[in-house]
């Protein structure tokens, strides 16, 4: 039986003089696409950023890809995770070819596979305009184009859909798919289910810091 | 880390260079700011000519906060997070954000510092020790600069903690900078405001590569 690709036991999170997240546990296993929902401010966030290993638990046990949470092993396995959060990671100042040329210099990959993703995520005739003066969508895709030059084994969307028209939300669709497909899982946060719900095969819902079930 | 250095540096300086900020609004108002004190104490050669090196030092302090602060505000906790997830050592983004901080308050220390020897006319004998000196104190800035918004940045204050610990951080290399400039000027010797200078870079430099993991994970 393959290992899950997050296993947390009892997780908490603590931010200056709250708990913001409280004995969550949930499992992740290959293939799954898990949805997050619940109100802002619920914690959605704060369980993404964990499972992105940014964010150290104060209590219980978490394992994101066979690395122990909260040790040095997370390091090694960090460049296995995409991550698209709320805002983009995006240079304002530099191009969309520079900003994604900037992430395979960092990753020691030819930039070729920068520009062949600019290309599959249809921001070819973009490539040269600055980050401030394209649109909350193409900037979403090129974000996407990130995801697809460094194909991650957990891929982590924080209201990704945002700002995507429709042709855009199909690529989701097809990048969530070619992860999952591999072996890989996806989890999808938002507080608009109807908008993701194509996109996953289960979904939890957070309220107040804690997985309060199965979301219907 | 090296490569991850160099291609960070290139990044702030491109990114630097297409926003303008340092050159098209930082030097300008601090060029104001050296020109309002002429017109504020009147034609006092024999003044201008005492206070100048000193105005330019605490000029350069105090822009030079402004400048450091830029550099980080570029880098957004999106950009902050990518590069972790992407394995980048917190130690090479400092040293490439205090790299790119230098280079930029040197330019600005170069313009601003050409400007007061036109305006004040000060008589500095053996000026070519400012080219030793300048870059030293330029270095302190950015990396005080640099550490502060980490520390700041952790704290969910950047903005407007930052100039506060950078200042008070940045006195001994203003006291150094400036004393240094006034032995030039008196004909005693400035060997032990350079080592002091270079000392402190040291430090700096040690304890924002020491601290950046922590920092970050605090």
């Amino acid at each position: 039986m393959p290992s899950p690709i997050v296993s947390l036991e009892g997780v908490a999170v603590r931010r200056p003089g709250a708990l913001v997240l409280r004995q969550v546990t949930l499992r992740l296993e290959p293939g799954e696409s898990l949805g997050v929902f619940g109100a802002n401010g619920s914690g959605k966030t704060t369980l993404l950023r964990v499972l992105a290993t940014l964010l150290r638990p104060v209590a219980g046990v978490g394992i994101v890809l066979g690395a122990r949470l909260g040790t040095g092993e997370v390091e090694s396995v960090r460049p296995r995770i995409g991550l698209v959060g709320h805002e983009p990671a995006l240079a304002p100042h530099l191009t969309l070819a520079e900003n994604l040329h900037l992430v395979a210099d960092l990753a020691g990959i030819a930039r070729e596979r920068a520009d062949a993703a600019l290309v599959d995520v249809g921001l070819a005739g973009a490539v040269d305009r600055r980050v401030v003066h394209c649109s909350n969508g193409m900037r979403r895709r090129a974000e996407f184009a990130r995801i697809v030059m460094l194909p991650p084994d957990l891929l982590l969307l924080d209201e990704a859909h945002v700002g995507l028209d429709p042709e855009a939300a199909l690529l989701v669709a097809h990048v969530i798919a070619e992860v999952t497909g591999r072996g890989g899982a996806a989890v999808l946060v938002s507080h608009e289910r109807e908008r993701v719900a194509a996109l996953i095969s289960r979904a939890v819902r957070v309220h107040d810091g804690l997985i309060t079930g199965e979301a219907a | 880390m090296i490569r991850h250095i160099r291609v960070l540096l290139a990044a702030h300086l491109r990114d630097e260079r297409r926003a303008g900020e340092v050159g098209l609004v930082i030097i300008p108002f601090g060029l104001v700011a050296l020109l309002v004190i002429p017109m504020a104490v009147g034609i006092d050669t024999p003044l201008l000519d005492r206070i100048g090196p000193g105005l330019f030092w605490a000029v350069l302090v105090l822009f030079g906060t402004v400048v450091t602060q830029r550099q980080s505000a570029t880098e957004g906790d999106a950009r902050r997070d990518l590069f972790t997830l992407l394995g980048v050592d917190p130690a090479a983004r400092f040293a490439a954000a205090a790299l790119a901080g230098t280079i930029l308050l040197t330019v600005f220390a170069v313009v601003v510092g050409s400007v007061t020897m036109v305006l004040y006319d000060p008589t500095i004998p053996g000026a070519a020790w400012l080219a030793l000196i300048v870059p030293l104190a330029c270095a302190g800035i950015a990396m005080v600069g640099t550490l502060a918004a980490a520390v700041a940045g952790g704290l969910g204050t950047r903005s407007s903690l930052a100039p506060l610990l950078v200042v008070p951080i940045s006195v001994p290399i203003l006291l150094a900078a400036a004393q240094a400039t006034e032995g030039l000027r008196a004909g005693a010797g400035i060997l032990r405001w350079i080592l002091l200078l270079a000392v402190v870079d040291v430090v700096l430099a040690l304890a924002g590569v020491l601290t950046a993991r922590p920092l970050e994970e605090s």
